[in-house]
């Protein structure tokens, strides 16, 4: 299959490779995928608490190109933004700005799937974030 | 100077020889006679022509070219097989034995005959992928007319025991066919020594053209006779109606020609070559897995899973080398090889496995080249996987909760 050049760009020169430490209470890990659907995949976050931004991400994938571009623009897109700003990207935002063909979209939902996951994981270790952020918005 | 890309994808198709194209030119402009016109110098010519590449693929398996009936490739040949032997033979039984690891063409053509009230069997192999006599003589019921058995696989290169099988199936007095287009020119193929009643063959897996194949259909003890699946002008003894592709069959016998000319060098050069491939990928990358039999396969093929390593992904990491993966990401279906499936390797391996194809024209340079390349991507794609960082840490992928999806 030939591939939009962003796939290949993101493929080619992953941004935001590598792990954070998933002890840390900032952190938050989501792991989504399994090895015998093909693609698994690993996102993580580090949330100033204050501010609830997400100051830094990270990925490691196991998948075809098209499920590694797409945690690589996610991590992108969601560094900088607050923890409540990530969670309202949608897979289909990934499969507009990657031109993914209809057989490639799961790659996307799992990109979506493993921002949530990440973030349900800080929140579980930080119950206090939820009402905090509510507190700020308020 | 190396070339790129590299091909080393000769299973799915080969380039055409220089010297194929060379005898199938005069045949499209002055030799363009209809093989069929009885009555002038364009038809007689044309038909020797391709009487004189019949004879040609006849001496690579060691047939009688009057055994040869000319097809439009190996997928119809299968069909011929399959669906023309149910047709004639049955009044005398609806069982048919196919082995799980064969091509689509005759899987697919199996399960259209089950629709037809025919009963299909579809042989296991064992971990290599090799069809145990055990096996297949316990599957056999006083209704089997038929069983098809590749002689060689198309992504693992396993070689099934021809010789075996062919006896049993002569004992029992059961029509035996096989898909032999990955075997020609790659091992000897003899249809008098396996003792096979059918033989799918293809031009563009030697070095011929894409468009022609052939079947071979044994006419002595026993003699074989099918139901055509073309109806027309009753050519090739009315097994298979249709004009002659006359330069697609010269160029189909100088293919045959030159394997066979090749048959006592080339196995041996390409053993020399895919173990240098093997051994070059074993000594850098660890968790390397061989698929297939380690010993009875083609001398072409490597077919390896890079655990932790999506093979769709491992592909386009080396877009200078055209290979093929097992993977789902590169099937249609969405589903990993059956092939692999079929050998038990698990899905996970299935997805990172890679099939290189040596061939005619491939060269110790592009193996080093390949070697090397591959080497830099499974580790950079490693790098970024999660299995691969977990399994570092002593973590068993097995115990860990997935979320399927």
């Amino acid at each position: 299959m030939a591939y939009g050049t962003k796939v290949i760009d993101h493929f080619e020169k992953p941004r935001n490779v590598g792990s954070l430490d998933a002890k840390d209470s900032k952190v938050g890990t989501g792991i989504v995928g399994a090895p015998e659907c093909g693609d698994v995949m690993k996102l993580q976050i580090k949330v100033n608490p204050q501010t609830q931004i997400i100051e830094d991400a990270k990925f490691k994938t196991f998948g075809c190109g098209s499920a590694i571009a797409s945690s690589s623009l996610a991590t992108e897109w969601i560094t900088g933004k607050t923890v409540d700003e990530a969670l309202e990207i949608k897979n289909t935002d990934l499969v507009e700005e990657l031109s993914l063909p209809p057989v490639k979209i799961h790659c996307s939902v799992l990109a979506e799937d493993a921002i949530k996951a990440a973030i349900l994981d800080y929140r579980k270790k930080n119950p206090e974030s939820e009402t905090l952020n509510i507190a700020v918005e308020g | 100077m190396l070339k790129k890309p590299v091909y080393l994808d000769y299973h799915a198709t080969t380039p055409v020889d220089p010297e194929v194209v060379e005898a199938m030119i005069p045949y499209f402009t002055s030799v363009f006679g209809n093989a069929a016109s009885r009555n002038h110098s364009f038809g007689w010519s044309a038909e020797s022509a391709v009487e004189t590449a019949r004879k040609q693929i006849a001496d690579v398996i060691g047939a009688n070219p009057k055994e040869i009936v000319f097809t439009s490739g190996a997928t119809e040949s299968n069909n011929l097989a399959l669906r023309g032997v149910a047709e004639m033979y049955k009044s005398k039984g609806n069982h048919i034995i196919v082995g799980r690891t064969e091509h689509k063409a005759v899987l697919d053509t199996a399960k259209f005959l089950e629709t037809q009230g025919f009963q299909i069997t579809f042989l296991p192999v064992d971990e290599f992928g090799m069809v145990e006599l055990s096996v297949l003589e316990n599957a056999i019921t006083e209704q089997t007319i038929l069983i098809s058995i590749m002689a060689a696989n198309n992504e693992i290169g396993t070689i099934n025991p021809m010789e075996e099988i062919g006896k049993l199936a002569k004992e029992k007095g059961i029509i035996f066919h096989s898909d032999a287009v990955q075997a020609i020119g790659k091992i000897p193929v003899d249809v008098q020594k396996w003792n096979v009643d059918l033989l799918s063959l293809t031009a563009h897996k030697i070095y011929g053209p894409k468009g022609i194949g052939a079947l071979y259909i044994r006419r002595k003890s026993p003699r074989v006779r099918l139901s055509p699946i073309m109806f027309g002008g009753g050519h090739e003894r009315g097994m298979r109606s249709g004009t002659l592709n006359v330069p697609g069959i010269v160029g189909f016998g100088k293919a045959a020609e030159l394997v066979l000319k090749n048959l006592s060098t080339e196995p041996e050069r390409l053993y020399k070559l895919r173990s240098r491939l093997h051994a070059g990928l074993l000594a850098k990358l660890d968790e390397t897995k061989l698929n297939g039999h380690p010993v009875k396969r083609l001398p072409n093929n490597l077919n390896v899973s890079f655990a932790y390593v999506e093979g769709e992904a491992l592909m386009m990491a080396i877009p200078d080398i055209a290979v093929s993966s097992g993977s789902a990401c590169t099937s249609a279906s969405l589903e990993p090889s059956y092939v692999l499936k079929a050998i038990g390797i698990g899905e996970e391996l299935a997805h990172s496995s890679i099939r290189f194809g040596l061939g005619r024209f491939t060269t110790e340079e592009e193996i080093d080249f390949t070697i090397e390349k591959t080497v830099e991507a499974v580790n950079r794609l490693r790098e970024m996987s999660p299995l691969y960082e977990m399994a570092k840490e002593g973590i068993d992928l097995k115990t860990v909760q997935w979320t399927a999806h």
